[in-house]
Order: structure tokens, then C-alpha cells, then sequence
């Protein structure tokens, strides 16, 4: 493990009083397998929003499936509202390459026409190998290409990272 | 391809070997003479014998050459691939210096002319001696009869319906009747045409990969037809390729009663069973099919105990692209003219048995079971597969202690397909004496 | 199957063919359950295409004619993008003598990368599988009498959708098991997924007493068979059977052997009745059955395209 130290609650809360801002009263939260699932469903409650958010993968619109294969386990997508004409705010843990997120817009496409699409992340770490940016990132910080950084959540819920 | 170009009375001194003659139960060390073809002298060596040739034989063994009761060498038919001259140096190769083949050829070996010819040109290469069975009928078609005494006088030395079920048993007791007329000996595979045709041996592995069963009742309906004919007509049978625990108990109790019934059983059912197969390879489709391990069991305790006499290669050369294809559709047969010392060799270790009494299912019963054919010796050079004093100098000389990895493509036979690919298997022929020549030389090859 | 390596399986024990669902591990077909279950949704979408294997050419290689299966994979494969190739192979150069692995082989030489095969002989998936390119992968479509793995998996998935949990069923088999690559296939699957009771129902000569080598119980009398089932599968009766000898009429196996009300209710009342297809209607199954609220017959051909997209899928993107 790593010994940087990024406490993921307190960036939790420092996306959450810049999420206030972003989202419109017809945003609609999507969360991304698995990290960005958590936070989406934290945020959906704490920013007290109506309806339901949604989960999203990007298992079957990867850009490396010919080399890693089909995820073996991944929740499908689960999109409980009409996506055509509405605003979605995608959420995630990490952004790191953009690759991730092409994929997930593909999938998102494959439901209907977003009137907008607007990315969210607890923390950006740089390295991007396609044009994609955050609207907003609670931390930016740079690491070695070999290592991963991801979300965990305990069972009482509270959040934290796993860098390896 | 061997060349034999010894001429025929040359003298020979085979020194330091392990004499082994199953006939007559000797196993001693000792030097061999020969000459014109002949042993002259077994144990010391005669004092006045200047042999043009020496053999050294330490830590080898000398043994009758083999005699193989069904292989099949695909002439006629296959002459523009010269099969009979690589055939028959397979033969030699593995220690086999007489040679069965069976009448399905193309055409099917039912005229005079044919075996002549065929006899012929085997003499001619100097290698192994062939001796042809005749077809039971013309063209194998169920029919008709053929001229078996003319055949005899031809070189046959039986009559066979190779692997063509005779369906019409009123054919088939005049064909015994005839037969038993002139002496002859009747070679049949106890199968019966309806029940027997399918591609796998019936039970829980064919059903398990959906393949079509031939049941243990093909055998032992065929058996109970063919001991019932035996009976009324007196001829004597030979039994080709047993292949279950039931059909050799019919056998077993058919001796006991005195009919004139003797058997073989081919290498590959000697150490092979269904689940050999495994994912459909096509190198374990033969004829009869592989069947469970209670009757490879039977098998070998029928082989060891004398129930069942001989054990052949049933050495059947496949084209590749015969084998390229579903197992169903594959053709059935394996080579074996190469493995059967060793695969001999290897089923007395398994078994626990002395050599000598392994051996003598490929020397001494085969000559035994040739040697019941018309005109006192069966039209079989006399003393084959034994090895005696005035006998004569058909000899294998092997070493028993090398061990040996069997690779398909360094087989001499064109018959590259062998469900024992990659085995290791112990005995390795050094040389083949056939009449007293060299017919194999491992050293020179 | 035996001692020597499933060819079905890399070396990290991941599916690069489906050849028969004989040895495969459970994880392998837990696993393609749970992704069949993902594109059952994708099916239900607006746009029902994904793209994991675009620029891949698959062909479909029938050796038996079989316009049903044949549509479904086609489906399957265009519903992941794929470029598919249907090669009736009746009336093509095989029939003019060519070899199955020169037919094989010409294929590989335009870049096939997956042949999905049916043919009338048991074991031909193997003997492609074994000849072609490493990067190509084989589904087998049903071969000969052997196997019929992608519909034991639909099967399997079906089961699940409706029961749940495997480890406490009674599955009856019932018919022309002897000569049914899908009760083959359905009894290896069900063995693997742990069911306790399976029943092979049917009369001698179509239901052999070697079959509980494979784990069921063989049942000649129909009564016994279906009786507190929780799941009933019923398999074709082919023509042929009769001129066989076999059976001596359709109307006295239906008699015996076929699946009215009044032997449903023998059953438990929940029950539910598959069948592969074609229905054969008064021969194998009552029509009131096969249209009653028992029957998922349809729901199956639903979920036989989602599994043969998982079944693809996976194997695409495994290497050897």
C-alpha cells in the first residue's frame, strides 16, 4: 500500500457541496460499476433528488475486450428513467485514462439521446489517452502508471481508498 | 526399404544370445548355426563350422521369427504406392518373418491368378514369407463359392470373409461343408450383420458421446451360429479377433467340448478399452471396436491361460485423410506389424508373465494354427514359428532391454496411424533372419 | 472428459470453445448464466446491438439443416456486432466431395475468426476445433447424437429463471433420449449444477439402462416418472423411430409416453414444461399443454438468444 493518504470521506463532502451547484432539478445521477455506483446512490440521497439514480458499465462497450475478455462479474445496466432529452450527470470514483467513460457514453447511447452529459469524480489522477475531462474533481493527484487507485466502502458505509 | 542381397547358402553364427523357443520350452544361452536356410546347430557351436558371417547377440535374445496371423498389406490394389515392399519391410522390422494378410484386397483375392501373382512378388523382395488367405466367396459377396482347392494349390492357406459378415447361413454351412471337404481352414470375425454395426462397443461410454453401439450380442449371436455349424460339419474355424468376456467364455467351453475351433486376439484389444477414445480420436476406431475393461480382463487371461491360441497386429494401413474425419465416418484400423514384439513384451510385464510363455502366442500357436491346413503342414514352410535343430532360419534377434518411444512418422509401414503414438514401449528388433538371410538389419537401416 | 486437457478450456480454465457442456466446471457455467442474464436486458433495449464483436466474422456451418437454430445464432452474432456468413453446406462444394477440414480450412483462409457448427456425426466439433487456427473459436450447434450445449445452457438458464435453486429439483427427461444430443447435454448440465433427482422417462429401446452411468434414474413407466416434478422436459419424437423399429406408432407413444393434463397433474403444481422444438402436437406433447400456463416454451427461445450471446462473447474474447 501506499502511504499516500487521501480520506475519502472528506472529498466525499467536498463533492457534495460542489454537486449542489452542478445539478439541475431534471439531472439525472448515473453511476458507474462499481466506485461511481456507490457515490451516485450517497449522492442521489444526500442531495435529496426525485426519482431514482441509475448504474451503468462499461463491460460491453470496452475498447480491450479482444485482449482482457468479458468481465466476469459486473452489475448490467440499470437505467430507470427515459434518458432521451435528459440532463445525466455521470459519476465515478477515478478518472485516469478516459477510456472508461468513452465506453460508458457508448452504452448510455445505445438507451437514447442525453441532452447533456457531465462527468463528476472524487478524484482525477491525470494520464488521460482521449479527450475527456471532470466538470469537477475533488482532488487531483499523480501517480505511478502500475499503480491502481479505487474506491471501497465499508459496511457501515463510510468510504475509502485502496491504492495497489 | 531393406535390400537382401545375402545369397542363400551362406553360412551364419549368431554367438552370445538367450535362445528362447516357446515350442519346446528351451530358454538357455547358446550360439546358433546356420546354413542353406537352416539352423544346423543350437547351444555350442559345431567344431568345424567357418561361418561367412557373424552376428553377435550379447544381451540380446534369439527367437523364432514372428508369425503374424492378419495383416493386411493392401496388394492388390495399392501396388502404385508400392505398399507390399513397405508393408512387408514393416514386417521384417518388427521381427515378423511370416505373414497372414487377409483376401479383402482390390480386387478381392478369390482367383488363382491373383494369389500367384501376389505370392510372386512377396518372394521376390526377399523379406518376410506371405502366405494369402483365400476369399470364403467370390468377391466376399455372400454368394457363390470359390475354387478352394485350386486356391489351396495357388498358396492359400484358409478361407476368409475378412471383415464381411455372411448373412446367409445356408451359404455359410455349404461354405464350412465345402471346406471341411478338402481340409481347409474357415478364418471368420464372429459378427453378426445386423447387430453389428456400429461404431463403438454399447455400453455407458457410446451412450455418453452419442455413438453408436455394437453390443457383446453381435459376438456371441455370431458364435452360437458358427459352433452350431462346426458341429454339423465338421470343419475347422478359426475365430478372427475376439473381442468380449462372454464370446471367449463360448470359446472357452466350445474347446471343451472337442470342436475344432482355435482363436485370436489383435494387440490393440489386448491394452486398450472403450475409454481410450477419449474426445473422439479417430486412431481408436477398429474393428471390432474397443470394449470395457472386463473384457480386456477376459482377454488377457484367455491369452495367457491358452483359451484363446494367438495374438496378430491386425495391421491395417489407413490413409490419413481417412482418418481426418468424424469418428463415425473415420476408417477403422491401426498399424501394428512394428509394435507386436513389443507390445507382446509389454503385456507380459504387465501381466507377470515369462516371455517365453508370452511369446509363444505370436510363434509357436500361430504356426500350430497353420499347420492344421491340408496337406499335412498347411502349406506353411514346416517348423515356423519355432526354432530347432533343421528347422528353418527364421529368426528375430532382439534387444529386450531398450526401451523405445513409438513415433508414427519413423514407422516404415505407410500406415501411420497407431492409438499407441508417444507410448514407450521395451524391445527393439536388431536383426530378421528369414531362410537364413538377413532380412533386417537394425544396424544398417 | 478424461485424463487428457478438456479442449474446450485454456490454461487458465477459461471457455475458448464450446464443444459440450460435458466437464466444464461449474464457476464456467455459472458464469455463462450470469452474462446471459446481462444481454436478456440488452435484448429488451432500443438498440438491442452491442459491439463486442464487431469486425469479427462469424460462420455458420450446417451440416444439417436447421433454419430454427441457424436463425437464432444468426441473431446472437448480428446482435453483437458481428458480420455473419451462412453456409448451406448441402448444396456447396461438400457435397461435391470436399473434406470437412478442407471445407475448414478454405474458410480459415478468409479470415474466419468463429465457426459455429452443426453436423450429423458425434465428435466432428472436436476434430474442427483440433484443425483450425489457434485465434478461431468453435460453437458446437449440436453434433450428431453427442451434444447440444448452447441448448442445455438455455435450458439450465430457463430452469433457473423459474426455480431458482437447483439443489432441490426433480427434472424429468422425457422421450427419445437415446438418440437426444439434447438430453445429453441436459443431463450433464443439470448433474454439474448440482441437481439431486433427474429422470430419464421413456420405453427400453429409446431409454438404454446404460444412461444411469451419467447420473439419472431410468423410469419406463411415465406415471413414475413425472410424478412430484418440478420441471418436465419433453424432447422430440423423430420420424424415423419408426422405421427403426423402435416404436411401433406415434399415436401408441402418445398414448404412453405423452404429456396430457391429466399426467401433468401428476406433477407438482408448479411445474413447469420445456421443450426444445420443434413441438411435435399429439405425438410428444398435448396442445393444451404446450399453449398452457405451465409451458415456457417460448420464454426459452427468448433465452436462447441471450445465452448463445453470452456463449460467444465469452469465447471471443478468451485467447488459446
Amino acid at each position: 500500500m501506499s502511504t499516500l493518504h487521501l480520506d475519502a470521506e472528506a472529498l466525499y463532502g467536498e463533492l457534495l457541496a460542489a454537486m449542489r451547484a452542478l445539478v439541475q432539478p431534471g439531472s439525472a445521477l448515473v453511476g458507474i460499476w462499481r466506485g461511481g455506483a456507490w457515490l451516485a446512490e450517497r449522492l442521489h440521497r444526500d442531495l435529496q433528488l426525485a426519482g431514482e439514480h441509475g448504474v451503468i458499465t462499461s463491460a460491453l462497450h470496452r475498447d480491450d475486450f479482444s485482449s482482457r475478455g468479458l468481465a466476469a462479474s459486473a452489475d448490467p445496466t440499470r437505467l430507470p428513467f427515459e434518458v432521451d432529452g435528459r440532463h445525466i450527470v455521470l459519476v465515478d470514483d477515478v478518472l485516469y485514462t478516459g477510456r472508461t467513460i468513452r465506453a460508458v457514453i457508448n452504452e448510455l447511447y445505445d438507451f437514447g439521446r442525453p441532452a447533456s452529459v457531465t462527468l463528476v469524480v472524487l478524484v482525477d489522477r491525470g494520464g488521460r489517452e482521449l479527450p475527456i475531462c471532470a466538470a469537477c474533481s475533488a482532488a487531483r493527484v499523480t501517480l505511478p502508471a502500475g499503480q491502481r487507485l479505487r474506491l471501497a466502502r465499508a459496511t457501515d458505509g463510510r468510504f475509502s481508498f485502496e491504492i495497489r | 526399404m531393406t535390400t537382401n542381397t545375402q545369397r542363400a547358402g551362406q553360412r551364419l553364427l549368431i554367438t552370445g544370445g538367450r535362445v528362447v523357443d516357446p515350442a519346446s520350452a528351451h530358454d538357455a544361452p547358446g550360439d546358433v548355426a546356420i546354413a542353406d536356410g537352416r539352423v544346423v546347430a543350437i547351444g555350442a557351436r559345431p567344431a568345424d563350422f567357418a561361418p561367412d558371417r557373424t552376428l553377435d547377440a550379447r544381451g540380446l535374445v534369439v527367437l523364432p521369427g514372428l508369425v503374424d496371423l492378419a495383416a493386411r498389406l493392401r496388394e492388390p490394389g495399392h501396388e502404385h504406392e508400392r505398399m507390399l515392399e513397405s508393408e512387408m519391410a514393416a514386417a521384417v522390422a518388427g521381427g515378423v518373418t511370416s505373414v497372414i494378410c487377409p483376401p479383402d484386397t482390390e480386387p478381392v483375392l478369390d482367383e488363382p491368378g491373383l494369389v500367384q501373382m501376389l505370392k510372386y512378388r512377396a518372394s521376390g523382395l526377399h523379406l518376410a514369407r506371405l502366405y494369402p488367405l483365400g476369399a470364403l466367396t467370390r468377391g466376399l459377396a455372400g454368394d457363390t463359392l470359390t475354387e478352394m482347392a485350386e486356391l489351396t494349390e495357388a498358396g492359400c492357406v484358409g478361407f476368409s470373409q475378412a471383415d464381411v459378415a455372411l448373412k446367409d447361413t445356408l451359404v455359410l454351412h455349404r461354405a464350412l461343408q465345402y471346406a471341411a471337404t478338402f481340409g481347409c481352414t474357415v478364418w471368420l470375425r464372429p459378427s453378426d450383420a445386423y447387430l453389428g454395426g456400429g461404431v463403438a462397443a454399447k455400453g455407458a461410454l457410446a451412450t455418453r458421446m452419442g455413438l453408436s453401439g455394437v453390443p457383446v450380442l453381435a459376438e456371441t449371436i455370431a458364435l452360437a451360429t458358427i459352433f452350431e455349424l462346426v458341429r454339423d460339419t465338421g470343419a475347422r474355424v478359426h475365430l478372427c479377433r475376439l473381442s468380449s468376456a462372454a464370446g471367449i467364455e463360448m470359446v472357452r467351453r466350445a474347446r471343451a467340448e472337442g470342436l475344432p475351433v482355435t482363436s485370436d486376439v489383435s494387440v490393440n484389444h489386448l491394452h486398450l478399452t472403450d475409454i481410450d477414445i477419449g474426445y473422439f480420436n479417430a486412431s481408436m476406431r477398429l474393428t471390432p471396436p474397443l470394449r470395457q475393461q472386463r473384457d480386456r480382463d477376459a482377454i488377457r487371461a484367455a491369452l495367457a491361460d491358452g483359451t484363446v491360441d494367438a495374438l496378430v497386429s491386425d495391421h491395417t494401413p489407413v490413409d490419413k485423410d481417412a482418418k481426418n474425419l468424424p469418428f463415425a465416418e473415420a476408417e477403422p484400423g491401426a498399424t501394428g506389424l512394428e509394435l507386436l514384439l513389443s507390445l507382446t513384451l509389454h503385456w507380459a510385464a504387465a501381466a507377470g508373465l515369462p516371455w517365453i510363455q508370452a511369446l509363444a502366442a505370436v510363434t509357436s500357436a500361430p504356426a500350430r494354427i497353420l499347420s492344421h491346413g491340408p496337406g499335412g503342414d498347411g502349406g506353411v514352410v514346416p517348423g515356423a514359428g519355432t526354432l530347432a535343430v533343421g528347422g528353418p532360419a527364421d529368426l528375430c534377434v532382439f534387444d529386450p532391454e531398450t526401451r523405445w518411444t513409438v513415433n508414427a512418422a519413423a514407422l516404415r509401414s505407410q500406415g501411420k496411424h497407431t492409438p499407441f503414438s508417444g507410448y514407450e514401449l521395451p524391445g527393439r528388433v536388431r536383426y530378421t533372419l528369414v531362410g537364413g538371410s538377413v532380412a533386417f538389419d537394425a544396424g544398417a537401416a | 472428459m478424461l485424463a487428457r486437457n478438456n479442449p474446450q478450456l485454456n490454461r487458465h480454465e477459461e471457455l475458448i470453445h464450446l464443444l459440450s457442456i460435458e466437464g466444464l466446471p461449474q464457476p464456467v457455467l455459472h458464469h455463462i448464466l450470469d452474462t446471459a442474464g446481462t444481454f436478456l436486458s440488452v435484448n429488451e433495449r432500443e438498440v438491442k446491438k452491442v459491439p463486442l464483436l464487431r469486425g469479427k466474422s462469424v460462420f455458420n456451418l450446417f451440416f444439417e439443416n436447421s433454419t430454427r437454430t441457424r436463425t437464432t445464432f444468426e441473431i446472437a452474432a448480428k446482435r453483437l456486432s458481428a458480420d455473419v456468413i451462412n453456409l448451406d453446406i448441402a448444396r456447396s462444394s461438400t457435397a461435391k466431395g470436399e473434406s470437412l477440414l478442407d471445407t475448414i480450412a478454405n474458410l480459415s483462409a478468409m479470415h474466419a475468426d468463429m465457426f459455429v457448427v452443426r453436423h450429423g456425426e458425434s465428435g466432428a466439433p472436436y476434430l474442427i476445433a483440433q484443425h483450425c487456427a489457434p485465434h478461431v473459436h468453435v460453437v458446437n450447434a449440436g453434433d450428431g447424437r453427442h451434444a447440444h450445449p448452447t441448448q442445455g445452457l438455455l435450458d439450465m438458464y430457463t430452469i433457473r429463471h423459474y426455480k431458482r435453486d437447483f439443489r432441490n429439483l426433480v427434472v424429468a427427461v422425457v422421450g427419445d433420449i437415446v438418440h437426444s444430443r439434447v438430453a445429453r447435454s441436459d443431463i450433464h448440465a443439470l448433474t454439474t449444477l448440482g441437481v439431486p433427482e433427474i429422470r430419464a422417462v421413456g420405453p427400453k429401446t429409446l431409454v438404454p439402462s446404460d444412461l444411469k452411468e451419467m447420473g439419472v434414474r431410468v423410469c419406463h413407466d411415465m406415471s413414475e416418472g413425472i410424478r412430484g416434478a418440478d420441471v418436465i422436459i419433453m424432447l422430440r419424437l423423430q420420424n424415423e423411430r419408426m422405421s427403426g423399429a423402435m416404436l411401433p406408432s406415434a399415436g401408441e407413444f402418445f398414448k404412453t409416453y405423452g404429456l396430457t393434463a391429466e399426467k401433468l397433474a401428476l406433477a407438482k403444481p408448479d411445474a413447469i414444461v420445456m421443450h426444445p422444438g420443434p413441438i411435435n402436437r399429439g405425438v410428444e406433447i398435448d396442445s393444451a399443454v404446450a399453449d398452457g400456463t405451465q409451458s415456457v416454451i417460448l420464454p426459452q427461445v427468448t433465452f436462447g438468444i441471450a445465452v448463445r450471446m453470452a456463449v460467444m462473447s465469452i469465447i471471443a474474447g478468451n485467447t488459446p
